[in-house]
């Protein structure tokens, strides 16, 4: 197992090589010029001139290209145009501000959607079955800016349950340490400020994590449809085991194996998929970080942004991999 | 499997832990204030975006002005709700008859935030800062509005001198008259010298203003603290201002209707009924500074004859599109600046909405059966127009009732710039938010054929307007270079190479209990007077 997360990773060099370059390819092919955004509307010419060469953006793009790759062996990810600090810096917070909503959106769908497709497989065709099958593809096809926007009315405006943005109250904020607040508060010994950090990620939480839960319901359910079928299942339950036991022991760990993938793929794309979510809850992300990015030309933020969540979802994807061999012990890795 | 998850979590609590053990080094000073703010008097500002830097003279961007107008100062100050100058950082100035000789009286024991004095030397250095510099990139706005860097041809300042400790004393090549409303600017406010070393300021500003930098988190919260120490008595009111990037409109409401945020700018039209509607809340309207316009490209056929010209002007309802797309919160447009500034012509009859007035205009031009044309629609939201593309549509269905068929055409906001720049749109919209609050800032820029390749995108040339507008720079009885636009107006109103549209009243929403805070057309205000009830 050992030797074949080596092998695993060596093969990430190309695949991120592959991805920075059609990155790299596509930004370039946007018409609109960094230097005439930096600049703004009121800029001459020459000053939009004189910007394009202190940016290199006049070289060929082959020159830009491999002064990129090098800079990132060396471990630099380059500066951001916008703000001109180096990216390596500046990234962190967003990154720990979308892993930490990533992680409680994909613990609610993961909860919710696995026990929801469990349950249903267990009683198919009952009332609990169809509710909860309509509701999952309510769940996939919701726009998440409506129902973002109706968690804020609903649950903070006319309920007064949560808060509507943010990350923490902003009248008392958090001193950000490792700038993932949950772990912050806990040093800090913040309680108060603890369980307000939790109160400020329950809805966007729900909001992102829709979509996955709806899907990882579906998964489940199909799954655990097709194994319940099997002969190993109608022996435990000739022998006269109890049906709970039946379903949440014997039936789900053979069902787990595409319902993990599921959950890998989805983590994944959460990480960069949160633009939306983060727009309406007013939380500092990447997602929104690379969108700003996008819309002010500011290539390398966009670039070396692009590339850190499409190697954490490569990560992501080889750890789903690795659990297999720890779910289904027949699964050997050579 | 169990094993391996506890594994994980034991390594992921380990490896924050190590983070939390290299960085706690630099948060402790933190802890250490000497004044003990109540959160209850902290002022939070809800806006769309995060500021670019805090460094006023190297941004160009308003969300970066409206936090740095609370740190630093200027020389001179814009009235709380007009362009007009009064005292700042100096309280008396003096100007020579020739208008090139400007002294200025400094406030005297005025302390930056990091405990250095404010004199005479501190102003030098920081126009020696911007002028040495040369960097065009750098310190925009400086070349933009004094002409150039020190050396350069077009640079207006001859010299500045201290003249003890509480004279400066500007020396220009030339007269300029809006000088005072351009050292007024955001930009040009002063900051402590020490802090020029390293060029921290776009990180730790450091100011005289009312209030001081506390910590910024980017793309969330910028908090300013009050500066107890502050040149002004009794003021600041507030403890401190907080700003909070909150991007969607809507859930920024939401955010202040739920107490969340006090004050908010960017409110969807669409949204003031609700904030009327709520005892809780209160409306403030920004005085417009800009001007939303559909402009000819004068060079082209058919748009080089001024009865064409005149045609579509009649040929478009601006009240209408006004109800339609800016749900009222604009005025109509009749003059290329808004009537917040000096010398606005109001005595100019706009060009009403007018079928048979323009077929008889189109008839005098050789087109009685209209003709095709490109309409040039702006592909994103502005200040000065929310909308372009449904406002691009209501005038096309207006021209097609003369005959007139007009095709929209759009491109990628910095390419729309650059190609309606090099005079490749016929017909286009297009607008301006005013830099200085003054009449040059719209009219020279926008219209005098020096500007033609630049921001003058009608590529309009009238020798008459430029002798006006050349004289008014030079002329420095703030009454007798009003008249001059006036009749520059006049001139331009006749010629027609724009159809201006509105200007638009930006909105914003607080919580009632706001009290003292007017917003400026320029878009930044100073928060010392604003207080909680």
């Amino acid at each position: 197992m050992f030797a074949y997360t080596i092998r695993r990773l060596a093969t990430l060099v190309p695949v991120l090589l592959g991805m920075t370059f059609i990155v790299f390819m596509m930004i370039r092919a946007i018409p609109g010029n960094p230097a005439q955004l930096i600049l703004g509307q009121q800029a001459t010419q020459e000053a939009i001139e004189g910007l394009t060469r202190r940016l290199g953006l006049d070289q060929p793009w082959y020159t830009q290209f491999f002064a990129y790759i090098k800079g990132l062996f060396a471990g630099d990810l380059g500066v951001s145009l916008k703000t001109n600090v180096p990216i390596s810096e500046e990234i962190w917070p967003y990154l720990a501000a979308t892993m930490e909503l990533a992680l409680v959106a994909m613990i609610i769908a993961i909860v919710v959607g696995v026990n929801a497709g469990i349950v249903s497989a267990w009683f198919q065709n009952s009332w609990f079955d169809y509710t909860a099958m309509v509701l999952a593809l309510i769940g996939v096809s919701m726009p998440i800016f409506w129902l973002g926007l109706m968690e804020q009315y609903i649950f903070s405006i006319q309920l007064d349950l949560l808060p509507t943005t943010g990350r923490d109250n902003i009248r008392v904020p958090v001193d950000p340490i490792t700038h993932l607040y949950l772990i912050d508060t806990l040093i800090q010994g913040r309680f108060d400020q603890f369980t307000e950090v939790i109160r400020h990620l329950i809805l966007p939480g729900i909001a992102l994590g829709t979509i996955p839960m709806a899907i990882i319901a579906r998964m489940t359910r199909s799954s655990m449809l097709e194994v319940m079928r099997s002969d190993y299942i109608r022996t435990a339950r000739a022998k006269g085991m109890k049906m709970f036991w039946v379903v949440y022991k014997h039936s789900l760990k053979n069902a787990m194996i595409p319902v993990v993938t599921v959950i890998g793929l989805q983590t994944g794309l959460l990480l960069g998929g949160a633009i939306l979510t983060e727009t309406i809850f007013g939380w500092p992300g990447i997602g929104t970080y690379i969108y700003d990015a996008i819309s002010f030309r500011d290539y390398p933020v966009i670039q070396s942004g692009i590339l850190v969540v499409a190697t954490i979802f490569v990560l992501i994807n080889l750890l789903v991999d690795l659990l297999y061999a720890a779910i289904d012990p027949r699964i050997k890795f050579k | 499997m169990k094993k391996s998850l506890f594994t994980l979590f034991a390594l992921m609590l380990a490896l924050s832990l190590a983070l939390a053990g290299c960085s706690s080094g630099g948060d402790s000073g933190n802890g250490g204030d000497d004044e003990k703010v109540d959160p209850n008097n902290v002022m939070i500002y809800g806006r769309g975006g995060d500021s670019v830097a805090l460094d006023p003279a190297v941004v160009t961007d308003g969300e970066s002005f409206i936090v740095t107008e609370q740190i630093y100062e200027p020389l001179v100050n814009y009235g709380k709700d007009n362009t007009d100058i009064v005292a700042g950082l100096a309280k008396k100035w003096n100007v020579t008859d020739d208008g090139l000789t400007y002294t200025f009286e400094l406030e005297e024991g005025v302390k930056f935030h990091d405990g250095e004095k404010f004199n005479a030397e501190a102003v030098v250095k920081n126009f020696e800062r911007w002028a040495k510099s040369k960097d065009e990139e750098k310190f925009y706005y400086y070349k933009s509005m004094f002409g150039g860097f020190e050396g350069d041809e077009g640079h207006v300042i001859e010299s500045i001198k201290a003249d003890g400790d509480n004279k400066v004393v500007f020396k220009l090549k030339r007269p300029q008259a809006p000088f005072l409303k351009n050292i007024a600017m955001s930009p040009f406010a002063i900051a402590s010298p020490k802090s020029f070393e390293g060029d921290k300021l776009s990180k730790e500003p450091v100011g005289t203003g009312p209030f001081k930098f506390k910590s910024w988190k980017p793309n969330d919260t910028i908090v300013l603290e009050k500066n107890a120490d502050y040149w002004v008595k009794d003021l600041p009111k507030l403890d401190g201002v907080t700003f909070k990037v909150i991007k969607d409109n809507s859930s920024r409401l939401n955010a202040l209707t739920k107490g969340e945020i006090d004050l908010m700018d960017g409110l969807n039209p669409s949204d003031m009924k609700k904030v009327q509607d709520n005892g809780k809340l209160q409306l403030f309207e920004r005085p417009s500074m800009n001007v939303g316009y559909l402009g000819f490209n004068v060079e082209k056929a058919p748009f080089d004859k001024k009865e064409v010209r005149q045609a579509i002007s009649h040929l478009i309802d601006k009240q209408a599109i006004i109800d339609n797309f800016f749900e009222g919160t604009a005025e109509p447009a009749k003059n290329p600046m808004p009537p917040s500034i000096n010398g606005y012509n109001d005595s100019i009859q706009g060009r009403e909405y007018d079928e048979a007035k323009a077929k008889e205009l189109l008839a005098k031009a050789g087109v009685p059966d209209g003709f095709k044309m490109d309409l040039w629609a702006m592909p994103v939201a502005r200040p000065y127009m929310p909308n372009g593309q449904k406002v691009a549509e209501a005038i096309q269905a207006n021209l097609a009732k003369v005959g007139i068929e007009a095709n929209i055409v759009t491109f990628e906001w910095g390419t729309y710039l650059e190609k309606t720049r090099n005079g490749e749109a016929p017909v286009f919209m297009l607008g301006w938010t005013g830099d200085n609050g003054d009449a040059d800032n719209f009219l020279y820029t926008l219209l005098d054929k020096d500007n033609i390749g630049s921001n003058n995108y009608s590529r309009y040339a009238n020798d008459e307007v430029h002798k006006l507008l050349l004289e008014a720079q030079s002329t420095p009885d703030e009454d007798a270079r009003a008249e001059l636009y006036k009749k520059a107006q006049v001139i331009i109103h006749e010629d027609a190479p724009w159809v201006p549209l509105v200007h638009s009243k930006p909105q914003l929403a607080g919580a009632s209990k706001i009290k003292g805070f007017v917003p400026h057309p320029t878009g930044s205000q100073s928060f010392a007077d604003t207080s909680f009830e």
